[in-house]
């Protein structure tokens, strides 16, 4: 659609912009919120999941003959019950390989086979009687050991693509990405100092409160219903009914409230499978992944190795940045490489960058989204040796990025040319901020960096019903998982002209509504919330026609304004105003039901950049850190709820925090996760924070009617790298390893502390 | 003729060109051209990508129009969590 050029950017708004209580807030403390597994059904049975033990394995036989004995064993599903209907997608025949192994079991937790019976109990039994015959293969889960000429290869149909010629041999690496522009050699040639250094990352996980939930029921017609806790149930439906060879109509999906998601709940994992098991046991049948099944076994983000090399001259300009990103996304093609190489200078007004990416294979779980996928190990990276650079050449990091910044007109790291965007504010809001000024205590450092993300807009549909009391029922499609009910009822009730508490937002289920895109993407204030705005500006259309037959006018003689429906002016006759609620409850009289509509393909989401600052203490004798202040500014375009905007803004920190300092992924040399719960694989909780503090700049989206950007991924992109400078501004040595856990930064501490002993 | 740049691990595909010349005045008409001249980019297109034109980066919108002077890059399909 054409982008509306003229943002109201000026409007005075009434509501939008306030902070009212969410609708869903007091079922949400109350217990009254239904999660995926609060779902029920009579006669439902369960189900549970057989994993494979081995991290890479040959799967000869599964016999389920003694377990189908079992009393109480209603139907068993393995990958004889998962035929190929994905006609050549390599995409969905990946997923359907994840939900069910075939051939292989490629990491250690592989769903081998699923069991639905009467109780838990039950099911556990039968699962330890299901024989599995594996040839174990020998396996690999570091990204470097799988690039290796030698490593085991996961697949033999990987041919990586990208590069020429192109190779005869399978390998792990899936594909070579390039972007950017200009002669970076000729740039290195130019620049008085180079800094050079390779960077890892270990994967980590979403950590959503909520484990994967999903009730599936299928009748012997092949009808189905669905309720998954999920961040897409469009997406569900879609996906399930290709992979089971339903017809999409025949399935319903229903959304549950949801637990978190952060981009971990945009794709399936245990939802064919219940559907299945449900189809062949003619039962309900419900699965609840276990938190161990949760790492094991849905998609955690991918670990990295990144080379960043930067040089610049004596007064601080960029002449040339060069990277090489290498993401390990699991055992299936799809790491967030792409994003990483695009989004890893983005930041910079660069006339010669490179950036190159591979997208590589192992023997881990499967990859899912996390929150601006592949940009914050990126950022990690580069922001470490700008700030290296910056004190190289005598600056302030924050003068040096400043100095360097992209802006209007400045050509992006990965091709296009930028219009408005509103980095250099958060720069230069942030060097204003007191933070910057606070004086540092003992053991303390400072550090910050900027960080920057696409945004997008996608499929949205929705539909505004005009009660007959004037309330209005609001009906989208987007699963709300950041508070977005509340913001899409201050949109609708500020286009209304109506109070907050008279719009109520429900997510409809998938035969309700159109088509909607996954909540992703920082797309839903945006996206959705536009649909919105689109939908009460049809409703106050039909409105206003209402108000017109009533009064015998015409209906381009009416108007709608603060709530009412006025006559557009004196020729149009003298009638007072006519209120939402008068013309609803004449609408059976005047042609019925009341309700205003939109479905289209959002774009024009617009980029978005933040600039975080961070104090982090260091003790010297333990290597722990203490994050004692930080601070987060980003451009939100508009803040429709800004309390929901700083909660972003402060939960993209927090989970950075964890990424930075405690989270990891760790393999034993058997390939198998070492720390598969909450007690060994440890996410920050309040006692390890500070208060987060926000400042919200808002420099209006040309793309949105109000102005609005996304603001729920951008605020993950810096924390990692500022965190990193502040550790080692505290520590006196440069970090280059994530998490910088205690025993990384002892370590650090000694290898420098041997050096200077060493040079004395 | 509308000047299209894509990414550089796509030059295997185009005979080494990052800057392609395509007959196109809209996006649906842009890439289908694509596909017709540089076979070895379909795999990609089926997989997904997305158009920025001017600086907009488009996701969906087949007829997002295109002009001579437009500034246009192929990207990949943009994802998010």
């Amino acid at each position: 659609m054409p982008l509306d050029s003229t943002p109201q950017d000026k409007r005075a708004f009434k509501v939008v912009g306030t902070r009212p209580l969410r609708p869903d807030g007091i079922d949400k403390v109350t217990g009254r919120a239904k999660f995926g597994a609060d779902a029920t059904a009579p006669g439902m049975l369960v189900g549970r999941i057989l994993r494979s033990p081995h991290a890479h394995a040959r799967i000869k036989k599964i016999d389920t003959a003694k377990a189908e004995r079992l009393p109480g064993v209603k139907a068993i599903v393995t990958r004889a019950d998962f035929p190929d209907h994905t006609n050549g997608d390599a995409a969905l025949f990946d997923i359907l390989y994840n939900i069910m192994a075939r051939e292989k079991a490629l990491y250690e937790g592989h769903a081998v086979a699923a069991v639905a019976a009467v109780d838990a109990h039950t099911a556990r039994e039968a699962l330890k009687l299901i024989k599995v015959d594996y040839e174990v293969l020998p396996h690999v889960t570091d990204v470097d050991e799988a690039m290796k000429p030698n490593a085991p290869v996961l697949h033999n149909t990987i041919l990586t693509d990208g590069v020429e010629p192109k190779p005869r041999k399978p390998s792990n690496i899936v594909r070579r990405y390039e972007f950017g522009h200009g002669d970076v050699e000729a740039g290195f040639r130019r620049a008085d100092i180079v800094v050079e250094r390779t960077f890892k990352t270990e994967a980590t996980h979403q950590g959503y409160i909520e484990p994967h939930a999903c009730l599936a029921n299928v009748g012997p017609d092949g009808q189905g219903e669905l309720w998954v806790c999920t961040q897409g149930h469009f997406m569900v439906r879609d996906t399930c009914a290709r992979l089971l060879g339903m017809d999409i109509s025949k399935l319903r999906v229903t959304a549950s409230e949801i637990g978190g998601g952060f981009g971990g709940k945009t794709t399936v994992f245990i939802e064919p499978v219940a559907l299945a098991l449900s189809r062949k046991a003619n039962r309900p049948v419900k699965v609840v992944m276990s938190r161990d099944e949760v790492f094991k076994a849905s998609g955690p983000t991918a670990s990295t190795s990144i080379d960043v090399k930067i040089g610049v001259t004596k007064d601080g300009r960029i002449t040339a940045a060069d990277a090489t990103l290498r993401y390990q996304g699991g055992a299936f093609a799809g790491s967030p490489v792409e994003f990483g190489a695009m989004s890893a200078f983005a930041c910079y007004d660069l006339e010669n960058v490179r950036a190159i990416g591979y997208d590589v294979v192992t023997n881990r779980p499967k990859q899912a989204a996390y929150r601006a996928p592949g940009a914050p190990m990126a950022a990690f990276a580069v922001e470490s040796v700008i700030e290296e650079l910056a004190h190289k050449v005598g600056m302030a990091g924050i003068d040096f990025r400043i100095k360097n910044a992209a802006h209007e007109g400045t050509k992006s790291s990965y091709g296009p040319t930028y219009g408005p965007i509103g980095l250099l504010p958060t720069l230069e809001r942030a060097k204003q901020h007191p933070h910057f000024k606070a004086p540092l205590g003992p053991n303390q450092g400072r550090g910050m960096a900027c960080g920057f993300w696409f945004n997008f807009g996608g499929q949205t549909c929705v539909s505004l019903n005009v009660n007959s009391d004037g309330t209005v029922a609001l009906s989208v499609g987007t699963p709300d998982i950041g508070g977005s009910r509340a913001s899409m009822c201050l949109m609708a009730a500020e286009e209304l002209g109506i109070p907050y508490d008279k719009v109520r937002a429900i997510v409809a289920d998938t035969s309700s509504l159109g088509y909607n895109d996954v909540t992703d993407g920082s797309r839903v204030t945006f996206a959705t919330g536009m649909a919105t705005i689109h939908a009460a500006r049809d409703a106050t259309r039909k409105l206003c026609a209402r108000a017109a037959q009533i009064w015998g006018i015409p209906e381009e003689a009416v108007t709608w304004e603060k709530g009412h429906a006025r006559p557009a002016g004196p020729n149009a006759g003298n009638f007072p105003p006519m209120s939402l609620a008068e013309v609803a409850a004449q609408a059976g009289a005047t042609g019925g039901p009341i309700a205003g509509h939109y479905e289209y393909s959002a774009d024009g989401a617009g980029v978005s950049f933040a600039t975080h600052i961070c104090d982090a203490e260091v003790d010297p004798e333990t290597g722990a850190t203490r994050i004692v202040r930080y601070t987060v500014l980003q451009d939100a375009g508009k803040a429709v709820h800004p309390s929901y905007v700083e909660g972003q803004f402060q939960g993209g920190a927090v989970q950075g925090i964890g990424w930075a300092l405690n989270e990891e992924y760790i393999y034993g040399k058997d390939g198998r996760l070492q720390n598969a719960g909450f007690l060994d694989y440890r996410i920050p909780v309040c006692s390890d924070l500070p208060m987060i503090d926000t400042v919200i700049l808002e420099i209006p989206n040309p793309g949105h009617p109000y102005g609005v950007r996304g603001v729920g991924e951008t605020s993950i992109v810096p924390p990692l790298a500022a965190i990193a400078n502040a550790v080692s501004a505290a520590a006196g040595v440069r970090l280059t390893s994530l998490p910088m856990s205690p025993p990384r930064i002892l370590a650090a501490l000694e290898q420098q502390n041997a050096k200077r002993i060493a040079a004395e | 003729m509308v000047k299209v740049v894509v990414w550089g691990s796509l030059k295997p595909h185009t005979g080494g060109k990052a800057e392609l010349e395509i007959e196109a005045t809209n996006v649906r008409e842009l890439l289908n051209r694509l596909g017709d001249a540089y076979p070895g980019l379909k795999p990609q297109l089926a997989r997904g990508v997305s158009v920025a034109i001017d600086g907009v980066i488009f996701r969906d919108g087949w007829h997002e129009p295109l002009r001579k002077e437009s500034e246009v890059f192929l990207l990949p399909r943009m994802v998010g969590g």
